[in-house]
C-alpha cells in the first residue's frame, strides 16, 4: 500500500509541477508581449519628448513669436515660421476642396451604384493609389504636372477667373497649387477607402425605407444614407488632412521653396515639412537646427490634433474603434 | 418636364457624377504607371544595376549602391520593426486587458500618424548625434520607426480572425495559453501575418523623408551599417531636381524600380490574402 501511495503522490505532483510550469510559461509571454507593448508607448514619448527638448535654444529665444513673424533668413539667426504655417495650411486647403468631392463621389460609386466584383477590383486599385510612394508622386509632378500647369492651366484660370485674387500673378507651374494638386491625388485614397466604409457600414433597411417613401435612388443615398454616416465621412477628411499637411516629399519637388506669403495660388510657396527636408543636413548654426526641430513639433502637434479628431469622428461610427490606414 | 421625371435626372447626374470621379481616380493610377514606364524603359539599362553612380555631367552610370543601400535599410527596419510589431500584436488580441490595450491601440495609431520628417528628426536626434554621423543603421531605425505601427495593427486583425474555437480547442486539450498561442493561433494566421509583414515592409521601402538625414546618401559602395548609404528614394529625389538630363533619366529608371516593386508586394499579398482580410 506504501508503494501505492507513493505511486498516488507522484501523480498528484505531476501534474502540480505542470500546473506551476505552464502558469509561469503564460507568465512570461504575458510579460513579454506586455513589454513590447509599452516599448511603443515608450517609443512615442520619446518622439514627442526629442522635438521638445531639441528645440528649447529655438522656444527660448522667438517664444510665441515664432508662429506669428515672416521672416526666416539663417545668416542674421532671424526664424519665423508663418510663410511655412500659411503654404502647409493652404496646400491642405487646396488639396481637401478636390480631393473631398472626388472622394466622395468615389465611395458612393463603390458603395451604392457599382456591382459588387467591380466595386472589389475598383477598391484595390484605389488601395494601390496610396500605396504609391510620395517621392514617386513628387517625380511624375515635377516632370508631368508642373509644365502642364505653366503653359495651358495657369494662364487659362487667369483668362478667366483672373479677378479672384488667387489666380493672379505669372505662372511659374511651380508653387501652392502644383502642390495642392499633388496632395489632392494623393489623399483621394483615404477618403474613398474610409468614406466607404462608412458608408456600407450604413443599415440596408435606412436606404430601403426611404425609397419604400418615395424617395428616387439619389435622393436616398443623399438625403439619408449621406448623412447617417457624415461622421465617419468627416473623420476620412480629417484624416485626409493630416496627411496632406505631414506630406513631405511630393510638396518638396513641387513647391517652389520661396519662404514667402502670396495671395496667388500660382506663386512659389514653402510648407513646414519641405523646409525641414531641405535645409536640415544644411543648417550650421545650432539656433537654426532648433528652430527646424521646432517646426517639426508644430507639424506633430498638428497631425496629431487632425488624427485624434479622425479618430474620434470615426470611433462615433464604428464600433470596432479601429482604423487601417 | 413633369416633377418625378426632373428627379429622376438630377439623380442619374448626380450618379454619373460619382462615376466621372472614379474614373478620374481610377485612370490617375494608370497614368502614373503609363507615364513612368513610358520613361523608365527609355532610361532603364544594365548599366543601371551593375555600375557606381558617376560625377555630375558624366553620361551612364547606375545606382548599384543604392539598390544595395535600400536593401540593407529594409532589412534593418524589418529586423527592429517585425519582432516589436509581432509581439505588441500578440499582446493586443491575446493578453491585453480592456484599458490597457485601448491606450496601447490609440498610441499606435498615433505613432502612425507622426508625420514620416518628424521620424527622420527622431531618429537623427535619437542616433545620428549620439555616433556623430550619419549612417544606415539610423536610416534603418527611422524606418523601423514606420514599420512598428502598421505591422501590431495587422498582426492584431489577423489574430483577431482566427476562430475563438481554435483557442478554446487547443486549451481544452490541456495545453497552457502560451502554448496554444505559439502552436495554434499563430500557424493559423501564419500566411496573414507574413503578407501583413510585407505590406509594411513595401510601405517603408518607398519612405524618403526619414532617409535625408539619417543614412543621407553615398556615392560609393558602402555595405557597413555604421556609415552613410545611397538609397532609391533618396537617390530619385536628388536626381530629379537636379538640373541634369542624364540625372533625369536615372531618377525615372529608379522611380520604375521602386514602384515595380512596391506594386508588386502589394498586388502578390492582395491575391494571396483569403477575401476580405483586413488590408
Amino acid at each position: 500500500m506504501a508503494d501505492c501511495g507513493k505511486f498516488a503522490g507522484t501523480r498528484a505532483a505531476r501534474p502540480l509541477a505542470k500546473v506551476r510550469s505552464s502558469l509561469s510559461g503564460d507568465r512570461i509571454a504575458y510579460l513579454v508581449t506586455l513589454l513590447f507593448a509599452v516599448s511603443i508607448i515608450i517609443l512615442t514619448v520619446l518622439v514627442l519628448y526629442k522635438l521638445v527638448s531639441a528645440s528649447e535654444l529655438s522656444r527660448a529665444k522667438f517664444g510665441w513669436s515664432f508662429a506669428f513673424t515672416q521672416t526666416w533668413n539663417p545668416v542674421t539667426g532671424q526664424f519665423g515660421a508663418l510663410p511655412f504655417v500659411y503654404g502647409t495650411v493652404v496646400t491642405s486647403v487646396v488639396a481637401l476642396v478636390i480631393a473631398g468631392p472626388l472622394g466622395l463621389g468615389c465611395a458612393i460609386f463603390l458603395s451604392e451604384l457599382a456591382p459588387l466584383r467591380l466595386s472589389s477590383a475598383l477598391t484595390f486599385v484605389v488601395e494601390l493609389l496610396a500605396a504609391v510612394p510620395s517621392v514617386i508622386y513628387g517625380l511624375l509632378a515635377l516632370f508631368a504636372l508642373v509644365p502642364l500647369l505653366r503653359d495651358p492651366v495657369e494662364p487659362w484660370l487667369k483668362d478667366w477667373f483672373g479677378f479672384l485674387p488667387c489666380f493672379q500673378g505669372p505662372a511659374y507651374g511651380v508653387g501652392y497649387l502644383a502642390a495642392g494638386l499633388v496632395l489632392a491625388i494623393m489623399v483621394v485614397p483615404f477618403i474613398t477607402s474610409v468614406s466607404r466604409e462608412s458608408l456600407l457600414a450604413v443599415p440596408r433597411e435606412q436606404h430601403e425605407a426611404a425609397l419604400a417613401l418615395g424617395a428616387t435612388r439619389w435622393e436616398a443615398t443623399w438625403n439619408v444614407v449621406l448623412p447617417y454616416a457624415r461622421s465617419g465621412i468627416a473623420g476620412s477628411v480629417f484624416l485626409a488632412l493630416a496627411r496632406a499637411l505631414a506630406e513631405t516629399m511630393a510638396v518638396t519637388m513641387v513647391i517652389g521653396n520661396d519662404p514667402k506669403i502670396s495671395a496667388s495660388l500660382f506663386a512659389p510657396g514653402y510648407t513646414i515639412a519641405a523646409v525641414i527636408a531641405n535645409e536640415f543636413t544644411e543648417a550650421i548654426t545650432n539656433l537654426h537646427v532648433s528652430a527646424l526641430i521646432e517646426l517639426g513639433l508644430v507639424l506633430f502637434v498638428i497631425t496629431v490634433i487632425m488624427n485624434g479628431l479622425g479618430q474620434l469622428l470615426m470611433l462615433a461610427t464604428s464600433r470596432t474603434g479601429s482604423i487601417h490606414t | 418636364m413633369s416633377r418625378l421625371a426632373r428627379r429622376n435626372v438630377i439623380g442619374r447626374a448626380m450618379f454619373a457624377l460619382t462615376g466621372l470621379s472614379m474614373f478620374v481616380t481610377v485612370s490617375s493610377l494608370f497614368f502614373i504607371l503609363g507615364y513612368l514606364i513610358w520613361h523608365g524603359f527609355r532610361s532603364i539599362n544594365f548599366a543601371f544595376f551593375t555600375q557606381l553612380p558617376k560625377p555630375p555631367g558624366e553620361l551612364g552610370g547606375g545606382m548599384a549602391n543604392a539598390i544595395a543601400g535600400s536593401a540593407e535599410l529594409i532589412l534593418i527596419a524589418t529586423l527592429i520593426g517585425a519582432p516589436v510589431g509581432f509581439f505588441a500584436g500578440v499582446y493586443l488580441s491575446e493578453f491585453g486587458g480592456r484599458k490597457f490595450s485601448f491606450v496601447v491601440r490609440y498610441v499606435t495609431d498615433l505613432l502612425n500618424g507622426v508625420p514620416s520628417i518628424v521620424v527622420g528628426i527622431f531618429a537623427y536626434s535619437l542616433v545620428v548625434v549620439p555616433l556623430g554621423h550619419f549612417s544606415i543603421f539610423a536610416g534603418g531605425f527611422a524606418l523601423s520607426v514606420i514599420f512598428i505601427p502598421i505591422a501590431v495593427r495587422t498582426t492584431e486583425q489577423f489574430l483577431q480572425g482566427v476562430p475563438q474555437s481554435f483557442r478554446e480547442a487547443a486549451l481544452a486539450l490541456g495545453a497552457p495559453k502560451w502554448k496554444a498561442i505559439a502552436t495554434v493561433v499563430v500557424p493559423a494566421a501564419f500566411g496573414a501575418l507574413a503578407t501583413g509583414m510585407l505590406l509594411a515592409l513595401a510601405r517603408v521601402a518607398g519612405e524618403t523623408a526619414p532617409l535625408l538625414f539619417t543614412s543621407f546618401s553615398n556615392q560609393f559602395w558602402n555595405l557597413s551599417p555604421n556609415e552613410p548609404a545611397a538609397s532609391l528614394p533618396v537617390m530619385i529625389f536628388t536626381y530629379a531636381i537636379s538640373p541634369y538630363k542624364d540625372w533625369h533619366r536615372q531618377a525615372w529608371a529608379a522611380g520604375l524600380v521602386l514602384l515595380a516593386l512596391v506594386l508588386f508586394i502589394n498586388i502578390s499579398a492582395r491575391l494571396l490574402l483569403p477575401r476580405r482580410a483586413p488590408r
